[in-house]
């Protein structure tokens, strides 16, 4: 019996191990179990994750934060997007951040985060987001991790190539996808090479942290679509990939591709921002918007702008030169030494990379093969570091581990490549499920790679997750890249559609979060710092009501004298001074989202009654023992019935 | 096939039983954190509240520039909930100074977590009024302001 039990379990074993070794683990073939690879992504109850990713929501138009190398989703920043979860872009504080030259616009395409740097390494002040189908940029304080203020970029389509942050973060850059006619002049379509024209836009990061648009760069009318900035001994450049030199307006699949090269676009920024304090270049009509959140105030504001000045290079020397790259070239990589510059050329077969050192000699030597539209054209040849052979088909994007390696994506091959810096041999190379983007590695762009973690952003999910009908979450891979070969960790799902991410060590963030904010110290036009500061103002049509909220009662909670036709303002302030209590507020019938309000703040919900009757309040958020006592009354009288108006709690 | 399907049940009630032998000892730990809390409590604590406070103060409900410094503070941080003369969402503060030290109040201001938590009377108020104190984050000076108000109101 003995015998026979041991030859059963033997037998068990077998079949479990040829099970996880066939089948169970066929993604993890370079692991020597999913256990090891549990373990490497296991973050305790209780524990935090060792790192802060953010990832762009795509056409959700926010920013995801991921912790790694969990995967777990900790929280969305609202962004480009009204967010119904705590009512940013539909309360009367937050509307003014979605203005727009077009006006009020509730959603927009978010793509690149970029962390903000200082001496080309993560400073953790800031991260930048870029909106591309209504050109804009956001600003996000990591104090607060809010939303703090959103530039329209005048003279634009599709501001895909931004935003990427110099070496200081003194600029922001960001560059047209689509070339137009910058006049907004009524051309037929087929006068493309004529009358089209991009831009390329340097947005400076003023000393008080807030946002001007200092100067745009006229440039030919093809597609400008990724951009990265020069580092150390390349510190003062910045480099745009464009596409579509062949200037098609129409079937691009086909007409845009034709080119044996295109361009990488050199910017001198520091010679333009020169010209641009000299004053040279022309003032000329603009129309756009800067908002900004004034956090003493707890409120947004929309600003103005009527010009800017625009720079052609064609006519002040040595901004542009641009560099010839095999074939439509997608992304643009500079390596943290400042020495290298990768392209990510989409349809080429090899990874052009080029130097940086030898640039600058072909510039001050003029090896030039011509020029486009007055602007000098590099020899490739005079330029070239090397090329990277085999590096599998579509690569886009290029991080570094600070270790002399470089990982490119292979988004047709589906692949990650590693390549070595020194020699531009291909070391190792990994599945990815399936298709990545780009991908990240924490520091990945900077001066200081951390060279532990890569996360793949695929754009396909297909069978990696339960189904979920024909729209599914996309997929992130994380994969250990601290030892020669690299390693497939965790797949975790990402909501929207996570163009790009970057990440930080938590602890750089965590010292200077906000809590609360204090309630000595707001501003708002209608805060109300006590109970004994509350009330209900009739103004005509409008009422105003002061409110205020702390576990588990609105004060007022009885209200009436409200009568159909007005328009009825609610401020609430949380009284509450504590980590974590913010409270909600929703009337029956408001046809807009709840307001979610963080302890020290007011935030306003405006409700039109359109119902005779008694009409409920209560508050959204889960705030203490007695959150479901935490409730009130609006009386809705017909429109003329006078009647008082009354107010009240606890009588 | 009968061997197979038992060793894979004792397996998975091998498991269970880790399990399970995990959660008894995790209440069995509770059980002893809750009894030396019990009677853990030093005779300052029990007078003077648990909390940053650890030496006796006094307060005389005289200095009328902190009083007002105190009453402005309790406007704005308190008084949604607590009134003088009168029960509300917590107790009336009006003769707080006969049932309770300057110091312990400073403690409850400071430290309300963990005071409803440990402390008996603490405990005893919560059960009575069921809204738990929340921390209002005073800093040490303008609670000391708030108590020196709130000895004043003694009638």
């Amino acid at each position: 019996m003995k015998t026979k039990t041991l030859k059963h379990l033997l037998s068990l074993f077998t079949v479990l191990f040829i099970g996880v070794a066939f089948f169970g683990c066929n993604s993890q073939s370079e692991l020597g179990s999913n256990s090891d690879a549990a373990q490497k992504v296991y973050v305790a109850p209780g524990e935090y994750d060792e790192y802060y990713g953010f990832f762009s929501g795509g056409f959700n138009g926010q920013m995801g934060v991921y912790g790694l190398p969990s995967g777990r989703h900790i929280y969305t920043i609202p962004v480009f997007s009204q967010a119904p979860v705590n009512g940013y872009g539909y309360n009367e504080e937050t509307k003014a951040m979605l203005e727009t030259s077009y006006g009020f616009i509730p959603w927009g395409d978010a793509h690149h985060p970029e962390l903000s740097q200082t001496n080309g390494e993560i400073d953790g002040r800031y991260i930048f987001i870029n909106e591309n189908n209504t050109p804009r940029l956001a600003k996000i304080d990591l104090k607060s991790f809010q939303t703090t203020e959103i530039i329209e970029i005048p003279n634009s389509a599709g501001n895909h190539a931004s935003p990427f942050v110099t070496q200081n973060t003194e600029y922001i850059s960001a560059a047209t996808r689509f070339s137009i006619p910058l006049d907004d002049t009524d051309v037929p379509i087929n006068s493309y090479k004529k009358n089209f024209q991009g831009t390329i836009s340097f947005i400076k990061l003023q000393d008080d942290g807030s946002m001007k648009l200092d100067f745009q760069l006229l440039v030919p009318g093809f597609n400008y679509d990724l951009s990265h900035s020069g580092k150390g001994p390349s510190h003062g450049w910045s480099f745009f990939t464009s596409y579509n030199s062949e200037e098609a307006h129409t079937l691009l699949e086909i007409n845009a591709s034709k080119n044996d090269k295109d361009f990488i676009a050199a910017v001198n920024w520091k010679k333009a921002a020169e010209y641009a304090a000299a004053g040279k270049g022309e003032m000329v009509k603009a129309d756009y918007r800067r908002n900004y959140y004034d956090h003493d105030k707890h409120m947004a504001y929309s600003e103005k702008h009527t010009e800017v000045r625009v720079l052609d290079p064609s006519e002040l020397e040595g901004i542009i030169y641009y560099l010839p790259t095999p074939k439509s070239p997608h992304g643009v990589d500079v390596t943290p030494d400042g020495k290298l510059i990768v392209a990510g050329g989409k349809l080429s077969t090899v990874i052009p990379v080029h130097s940086f050192d030898k640039m600058i000699k072909a510039i001050e030597n003029e090896e030039f093969e011509g020029e486009v539209y007055g602007i000098p054209v590099l020899k490739y040849e005079s330029i070239l570091a090397g090329e990277v052979e085999n590096p599998g088909l579509g690569p886009l994007h290029t991080e570094f581990d600070g270790k002399g390696n470089a990982y490119t994506t292979a988004f047709i091959t589906s692949e990650i490549v590693k390549w070595s810096l020194e020699t531009f041999e291909v070391l190792d190379r990994i599945d990815t499920y399936y298709s990545p983007g780009h991908l990240m590695i924490p520091g990945g762009d900077t001066r200081k790679p951390d060279g532990k973690y890569l996360v793949a952003l695929n754009k396909i999910t297909k069978d990696r997750y339960l189904p979920t009908g024909p729209e599914m979450f996309h997929s992130a891979q994380l994969i250990d890249i601290s030892g020669d070969k690299m390693k497939l960790l965790l797949d975790f799902p990402t909501e929207g559609e996570p163009h790009y991410a970057q990440a930080v060590k938590a602890e750089l963030l965590m010292k200077d979060q906000v809590r609360f904010y204090k309630l000595a110290e707001n501003n708002h036009p209608y805060v109300t710092r006590s109970e004994s500061e509350t009330k209900v103002v009739r103004d005509g049509k409008t009422v105003h009501v002061y409110m205020t909220s702390i576990r588990s009662h609105f004060t007022p909670d009885n209200i009436e004298g409200i009568e159909i036709g007005d328009k009825v303002y609610f401020h609430v302030t949380n009284l509450e001074q504590d980590w974590d209590v913010p409270h909600g507020f929703a009337v029956q019938g408001a046809r807009t989202a709840e307001i979610l309000i963080m302890p020290g703040e007011t935030r306003t919900l405006v409700w039109e009654p359109q119902k005779v009757g008694v009409q409920p309040f209560y508050c959204t958020d889960f705030c203490s023992a007695l959150h479901q006592e935490m409730q009130g009354y609006v009386r809705v009288s017909p429109a003329g019935s006078n009647t008082p108006i009354k107010y009240s709690t606890g009588k | 096939m009968k061997i197979l399907k038992t060793i894979l049940v004792t397996a998975l009630l091998l498991t269970v039983a880790c399990g399970g032998g995990d959660t008894k000892k995790d209440a069995s730990d509770n059980k002893a954190a809750k009894s030396t809390s019990e009677s853990g409590l030093s005779a300052f604590q029990l007078e003077h509240g648990i909390g940053p406070i650890t030496e006796v103060i006094t307060a005389s409900g005289t200095d009328a520039a902190m009083i007002k410094k105190g009453e402005d503070i309790f406007v704005m941080n308190c008084s949604a909930c607590h009134k003088v003369g009168e029960r509300y969402i917590g107790p009336d503060v009006q003769d707080i100074i006969d049932r309770r030290s300057p110091t312990y109040m400073m403690n409850m201001i400071l430290n309300p977590d963990e005071m409803v938590k440990k402390h008996p009377e603490a405990r005893k108020v919560l059960a009575e009024f069921l809204a738990p104190m929340p921390n209002q984050n005073l800093s040490q000076e303008d609670a000391r302001a708030v108590v020196e108000y709130l000895v004043s109101l003694k009638k």
